[in-house]
């Protein structure tokens, strides 16, 4: 990585980072499930209740490590952190 | 629309440099049953399936585009240190003349991805066994993957992609289930 803009990263990035990945799929298996199990009630309270989670991990994780989302999705520090990197591949 | 996240689905990463697995891996990549011939397969077919089908072809669609990612990011670090003598010696000579380590849309035997390979029939129960089709003959290939490394951090991050392939396979057969469950409920009227 030569690129000038790169946040350095470090142990507490992987493990905020797995956070969010573990919480992430969780909630792709229950949105998986509900498509074709819509009327499970346990699994929407539960659905909502690990987004509610989800958002809390999300919004440390762009604090510290810059945004997930681009187009208005994410809040961006001075100077634009969207093309920082390192990028997913990258780590 | 799309929005692309700035992470991995799940966590790649490699023991070693391994140009030679790295072409092996491509199969998942432009082949015929891989990554970007699922995306483009399920995202296509939305537009035909019966409106309960939709959210699931969108989302597991949506998730094959992840798992490119995951495979790009396998081939990318397993190839970036690489000398023109490992790349050589790993059978990529003729790979690197054309792209050097730039990726590129082929099965591991250097076939180009084409279109032939998503199918779209319009029947819904033919798109949906031909996805669950699909998802069976992806599950195998990653586990003859699995086979053909002995590299312990790789072999986990394609077990993962393995196991999706079996939950995929499981969604479209209960979707076949709701579609026929629905044409019988309409012939009583």
């Amino acid at each position: 990585m030569s690129e000038a803009n790169t946040k350095p990263i470090d142990a507490q990035y992987y493990k905020l980072l797995e956070e969010l990945q573990m919480v992430d799929f969780g909630l792709l298996e229950l949105s998986l499930y509900l498509n074709t199990h819509p009327n499970d009630m346990k699994a929407i309270q539960q659905l909502n209740q690990w987004s509610e989670q989800r958002h809390k991990i999300a919004q440390q994780y762009e604090l510290d490590y810059g945004p997930l989302l681009q187009f208005g999705h994410s809040y961006s520090k001075f100077p634009w952190q969207w093309i920082e990197s390192p990028w997913p591949w990258q780590v | 629309m799309w929005l692309y996240e700035k992470k991995l689905q799940y966590p790649v990463r490699v023991s070693k440099c391994d140009p030679r697995m790295a072409k092996l891996l491509l199969e998942q990549y432009g082949g015929a049953d891989g990554e970007l011939a699922a995306a483009l397969r399920y995202l296509n077919q939305r537009y035909s399936i019966p409106d309960k089908v939709i959210g699931l072809l969108t989302d597991i669609g949506t998730e094959e585009f992840a798992h490119l990612e995951m495979i790009a990011t396998m081939v990318y670090k397993l190839t970036k240190d690489a000398t023109i003598e490992q790349i050589k010696a790993a059978g990529l000579s003729e790979i690197y003349a054309q792209h050097d380590r730039a990726l590129f849309y082929t099965n591991a035997g250097g076939v180009p991805f084409t279109a032939a390979y998503i199918q779209a029939k319009g029947d819904p129960l033919a798109d949906l066994y031909e996805d669950i089709a699909a998802e069976e003959k992806a599950r195998a290939t990653y586990q003859w993957l699995i086979d053909l490394t002995d590299d312990v951090d790789l072999q986990d991050s394609l077990k993962f992609l393995r196991e999706r392939e079996i939950v995929h396979s499981l969604r479209f057969r209960e979707a076949v289930e709701i579609i026929k469950a629905d044409w019988n409920t309409k012939k009583v009227y």
